[in-house]
């Protein structure tokens, strides 16, 4: 499985085969592999245990992998951490920042450890707290700060030495919906000045909204890529969703959608009939006709474009939520 | 090399900034010497009169004692911040930098051997204010904060390993309660050697907590023993090595089941 982009020394990330157990044979990854080129924002979606969070692990030097193999800005990871160090940033999917120092205090400790000093690290410091919009609170102890400021001083933490990688777990779990907002329009902002971002979620809104390619994670492995709207458009059409006034009459129903041609899918289920089409728009007046003058009557009609749920539930033969809930919180 | 000694600094710098943010630390960590310097010189004040008690001034003696058992018991619990650092993620967050692997545990055992030592001239100004004498002189008093540092370094290293393995707070509260007290009892902090029960002599000879005393009670002597005083010392600072050595193998340990 590759991406669209050149060749492989050019990858900002690729992941060979990752395999990881844990202790109790837990299997985390089970053979996962995927690439990115540089400047994407990339998508890992899955619901929660899937393996997102021990992708990110290894990606950024924390864990290794029982097997298989990764390089993140060209470097290979089990050989050069230290190396892959100097080139990522990491915001990690628990806000990490030290609650008994200052934003200011956190965000020039991480310069240290990264080598910077002096005037350059008091101005990269200086611009970051503005552009995170936490000058204000910059002298404030981060125990002080509400959930969405903490997220924004742990990003800042992770920009701290212009990283070429950016890893973000989870970066909205736990906020607000006003934070939330907030954090997708940080994370635009960043993808539009070049970075390479790896952003793992279990929100499919937000993976559809801000990766730009994506790739699906299920027990471990990688199901099925592309771009969100490549994703979607595999699932052909519409889904269209007619509420019937009388659950009986299957039979009428049948005969009457069995002369449109565009109609496929048919599944009825009580007073609930459900199908795919090409185009909703278009469909729509065609059934209600059929229906009508095959003396079926309606309560009501919708139409839903594909979403990225349609497209779990068929590559996995599991609805989302359910997979969601199935599982105990990530690794 | 040098980028370890500053990452070193800069994390040291992270705890002291710290705790001298916490008001009540400060104030128990002083107030809690001086507590036990006087309940403990007002309790057993009449100890010197028993016959074969070497001195004849009880907080002489006991200021060392106070000394090491307060660098014991204030980084016995040193495990605990670092406990707090692995819950927050703290921990993970430094470790995908390029921070040298060492310095996030000699940073804490710099701060250890900072407060320490702080510690240790507070209680000898309050032993002297209080009558004691230490015909040792500055030297005595340099070793007896040598030897306090060493035990601060040492145990705060244990505590740090106990708190990597166990990664919980109740069982390092439990494992530190273990320790800390039955080790200050089973040394020479309130009783000459020769008043105590011989089993408890035989056992503080191999109590580094009891080393620690008697370096910096013998340094502290108008004839001090040198001999004794850099034989214990030594003692202590290969128990200080072997225990930095437990939190590295420990560090790794936590670093492997990430």
């Amino acid at each position: 499985m590759t991406t669209a982009s050149a060749s492989s020394d050019r990858l900002a990330i690729a992941a060979r085969d990752l395999v990881k157990t844990y202790r109790g044979d837990v299997r985390a990854l089970d053979g996962l592999s995927f690439s990115v080129s540089p400047g994407a924002v990339f998508g890992l979606l899955g619901p929660n245990g899937a393996g997102k969070s021990t992708t990110v692990k290894i990606l950024t030097t924390l864990s290794r992998p029982d097997a298989g193999g990764a390089e993140v800005a060209g470097i290979d990871v089990l050989r050069h951490p230290d190396r892959v160090r100097r080139a990522i940033g990491c915001v990690a999917q628990k806000s990490a920042v030290d609650a008994e120092a200052t934003g200011r205090e956190n965000l020039t400790l991480q310069g240290q450890l990264y080598g910077i000093g002096g005037r350059e690290l008091r101005s990269r410091v200086g611009e970051l707290l503005e552009r995170f919009g936490l000058a204000d609170a910059a002298n404030r102890i981060a125990r002080t700060y509400s959930g969405g400021m903490q997220r924004k001083l742990d990003i800042a933490m992770g920009l701290i030495h212009r990283p070429q990688v950016l890893f973000l777990d989870e970066p909205t779990t736990g906020l607000d919906p006003e934070a939330r907002a907030d954090m997708w329009a940080e994370i635009s902002r960043l993808s539009g000045e070049g970075l390479t971002i790896l952003l793992t979620t279990h929100y499919l809104e937000e993976a559809d909204r801000l990766a730009r390619w994506l790739a699906i994670v299920d027990r471990g492995r990688i199901v099925t890529e592309g771009t969100p709207e490549q994703l979607k458009s595999e699932l052909r059409g519409d889904a269209i969703h007619v509420e019937l006034a009388e659950t009986n009459g299957h039979g009428q129903v049948r005969d009457a959608l069995d002369r449109l041609v565009d109609v496929r899918e048919v599944v009825l289920d009580g007073s609930s009939l459900r199908a795919r089409v090409d185009s909703g728009a278009k469909a729509v007046p065609a059934v209600l006709a059929a229906l009508e003058s095959g003396g079926v009557k309606v309560a009501s009609v919708t139409v839903a474009r594909p979403s990225l749920d349609d497209v779990y539930l068929r590559h996995t033969g599991r609805s989302f939520s359910e997979a969601d809930e199935g599982k105990e919180s990530s690794r | 090399m040098t980028t370890a000694v500053a990452h070193s600094w800069f994390m040291t710098l992270r705890h002291l900034r710290a705790l001298l943010r916490q008001p009540w630390w400060i104030a128990i960590t002083l107030v809690q010497p001086v507590i036990w310097l006087l309940i403990f010189s007002q309790l057993f004040r009449r100890v010197v009169e028993i016959p074969g008690f070497a001195s004849t001034s009880y907080i002489t003696f006991l200021t060392p004692g106070i000394v090491v058992m307060t660098a014991l018991f204030s980084n016995g619990w040193s495990g605990m911040g670092v406990i707090d650092d692995l819950n927050r993620g703290v921990m993970d967050r430094f470790l995908v930098t390029p921070v040298r692997r060492g310095a996030v545990i000699s940073g804490r055992l710099v701060q250890s051997a900072i407060v320490t030592t702080v510690q240790a001239l507070i209680i000898i100004g309050l032993g002297l204010a209080g009558g004691a004498r230490f015909g040792g002189g500055l030297p005595g008093i340099v070793a007896l904060l040598l030897a306090g540092a060493l035990l601060g370094v040492a145990f705060g290293a244990l505590s740090n390993a106990l708190a990597l393995l166990l990664r919980r707070e109740e069982s390092v509260i439990a494992a530190s309660n273990f320790i800390l007290l039955p080790l200050t009892f089973l040394s020479t902090a309130f009783m000459p050697q020769d008043l105590a029960p011989d089993w408890i002599g035989h056992v503080a000879r191999y109590n580094p907590v009891n080393w620690a005393i008697v370096a910096g009670r013998e340094a502290l002597q108008a004839d001090v023993g040198w001999m004794t005083v850099f034989s214990h010392l030594g003692y202590l600072a290969v128990f200080a090595v072997v225990c930095g050595w437990l939190a590295t193998r420990a560090f790794r340990t936590y670093q492997r089941s990430v």
